[in-house]
């Protein structure tokens, strides 16, 4: 299958991750974003499961269970680092897509780097013509990581109103009900013995 | 025009102007007919706008995110034992099929698995929450069709399968009961015996719906030939689950995918339907519901001696990695690609629910139809809104 997602696109394919017994990842140039799900349509993966994006930046907020009258941690560079999963990538934001094919029981997820322009944002091809369930699945993205489909016809907000400031599932974006009130959790946390001269407590 | 007098042409032009108001008399008004957001073919809040000419939908749209909870933001705050009291949430019919996915792709990052006794009755209680929520919808089809009595056989027969899953898990609707690595409890004593009773009065019921409603004329005239879709367009739109075999399309996880479940140790049938309308979508439950409690049936009498969990750390930290895995649900696929970054909780959960994929069809199915079939199409889909929010 590879194999051939590799002759037909040749070197848009730009990274392959193979767990045999598990799964494939797929990692296309986002040019090639269209033509990868039709080149799978034709090979018969013409199920089309899922369609989302990842943003790989860790939170700068933590996870939010952290006392905020205690000393904020020291910077640790690692913390801020942007690790891609696996079949890697360059860019933040990373398309995510599954599609199966149900003849053969095998799927494949295909991811592709998003780069934002020079206005900030960032653009991919629509999958609408390919599939046409992707419609409902791009409109979701558009509306929780601000990315933008060409050729879709219709990105309007599915769950937030529509003049909601913000995307919701990007990283930088808080979680408020943690904002305005601290986890009920921390407060049960003591220290333990050997860490109260100094450890970090989460 | 230019041989006319004045007088002429004025005429001329009056004339063509009143044939055009009249064209535009005659042509028939659209109106645009509002249904729900709550309305009891619904399940929860879904809006639907439809364009009609007549009795006839243009276009028609469902409004989705009534119910929007936010739930793949939440998981990123959550630890992993956390996030199944959240995912119970999501179809809340058959809440205990929800967090076995889940756990399976938790499983397979820290390369866990559960001992065979905790997955045996992990598939157990996994086909019950399928029975108590399919049943439900058996019921209620006939509702939108305006026969009242089915209902009130669902419920009563729903709440023999909710009695097991409390006496086995200790809620009726919420387990939050499955952990990494096994479950929380073993079953508890004289358990299996009533299983064995409950499922004999289950596919009794499922003889007098057949009986009652399927062998309805009302129900059949209504049904039959409503609403179809061609495989190629259920497989391009995602659908899954029962709408799918319905039209055609031989595809079952419990059978097609190698997953820690006991669905290997039994022989059930996948039903297919080749026709795609309403009748089939409603079939293919019916019969779903039948081979469930003869999967339940024969697991509970093999079930194996041993330990229901395995050793696991006591504060789970998940290894960095990306895990999809997918369940055939009682609504149709529903799978969850986790990210973990070697945290306490995951780094993104990407929810696959099978709603959001089987509703999103709806602006498609729905043109051309009549509007009395709207609710039929609707419900023969079947859906929970909180399976298409979230």
């Amino acid at each position: 299958m590879v194999e051939r997602l590799r002759a037909d696109l040749g070197d848009d394919v730009l990274d392959v991750h193979l767990m045999s017994e598990v799964d494939v990842w797929v990692r296309v140039s986002v040019d090639a974003w269209r033509r990868a799900g039709q080149a799978l349509r034709d090979q018969g993966f013409d199920y089309f499961c899922f369609l989302s994006a990842i943003d790989w930046m860790p939170s700068p907020y933590g996870r939010g269970e952290d006392d905020p009258s205690a000393e904020p941690a020291e910077d640790d560079p690692s913390a801020s680092e942007i690790r891609q999963g696996y079949a890697g990538g360059e860019s933040r934001f990373q398309l995510l897509a599954r599609v199966n094919d149900i003849r053969r029981h095998v799927a494949v997820t295909l991811k592709a780097d998003l780069v934002p322009d020079a206005d900030g944002v960032m653009t991919a091809p629509s999958w609408i013509a390919v599939h046409a369930g992707a419609n409902w699945h791009e409109r979701e993205t558009h509306e929780m990581f601000g990315i933008h489909f060409d050729g879709h016809p219709d990105l309007r907000n599915m769950y937030l109103p529509g003049d909601f400031e913000g995307f919701p599932l990007r990283k930088d974006f808080p979680l408020l009900a943690r904002m305005v009130k601290p986890w009920p959790g921390i407060v049960d946390v003591e220290p333990m013995p050997a860490a109260a001269d100094g450890g970090d407590e989460s | 025009m230019t041989m006319l007098s004045e007088r002429q042409q004025l005429s001329y032009i009056a004339a063509q102007a009143a044939d055009a108001r009249l064209n535009v008399e005659l042509e028939t008004e659209g109106m645009t007919l509002n249904i729900g957001p709550q309305h009891p073919a619904t399940h929860g809040t879904l809006r639907i706008i439809a364009r009609l000419d007549g009795e006839q939908v243009v276009w028609a749209e469902p409004v989705a995110g009534y119910m929007h909870r936010g739930y793949e933001k939440l998981t990123e705050v959550r630890t992993y034992p956390q996030v199944t009291a959240l995912i119970n949430r999501i179809d809340w019919l058959g809440s205990f099929a929800n967090e076995v996915p889940f756990i399976l792709a938790a499983e397979q990052l820290m390369e866990v698995e559960a001992p065979p006794r905790a997955q045996h009755i992990r598939t157990i209680l996994f086909e019950l929450s399928r029975i108590a929520n399919v049943s439900l919808f058996l019921g209620d089809l006939g509702v939108q069709m305006g026969a009242v009595t089915p209902v009130f056989m669902a419920f009563r027969d729903r709440e023999y399968v909710l009695n097991l899953i409390e006496g086995a898990t200790g809620g009726r609707f919420h387990p939050n009961f499955d952990r990494i690595g096994g479950l929380k409890d073993d079953l508890p004593k004289g358990w299996i015996d009533e299983t064995r009773q409950v499922m004999k009065k289950l596919r009794n019921f499922c003889d007098e719906i057949e009986d009652l409603l399927f062998g309805n004329e009302i129900f059949q005239s209504r049904t039959r030939g409503i609403g179809v879709i061609p495989a190629e367009v259920a497989k391009e739109y995602g659908l899954s689950g029962a709408n799918l075999r319905a039209s055609g399309v031989d595809w079952d996880l419990r059978r097609d995918q190698k997953l820690p479940l006991a669905y290997d140790k039994v022989d059930f049938r996948v039903w297919t339907h080749p026709d795609g309308d309403s009748w089939a979508r409603c079939w293919i439950r019916l019969q779903e519901v039948r081979e469930a409690t003869k999967i339940v049936d024969q697991l509970i009498e093999t079930i194996p001696a041993g330990p229901v969990m395995a050793k696991v750390p006591r504060i789970i930290k998940v290894p960095e990695g990306e895990a999809w895995v997918s369940t055939e649900n009682p609504l149709g696929e529903m799978g969850y690609y986790v990210v973990s970054k070697g945290d306490l909780g995951p780094f993104r959960v990407k929810i696959r629910s099978a709603s959001f994929n089987n509703i999103s069809i709806t602006p498609w199915v729905l043109k051309g139809v009549y509007v009395p079939d709207i609710i039929t199409i609707l419900a023969s889909l079947y859906f929970i809104l909180g399976d298409i929010d979230r």
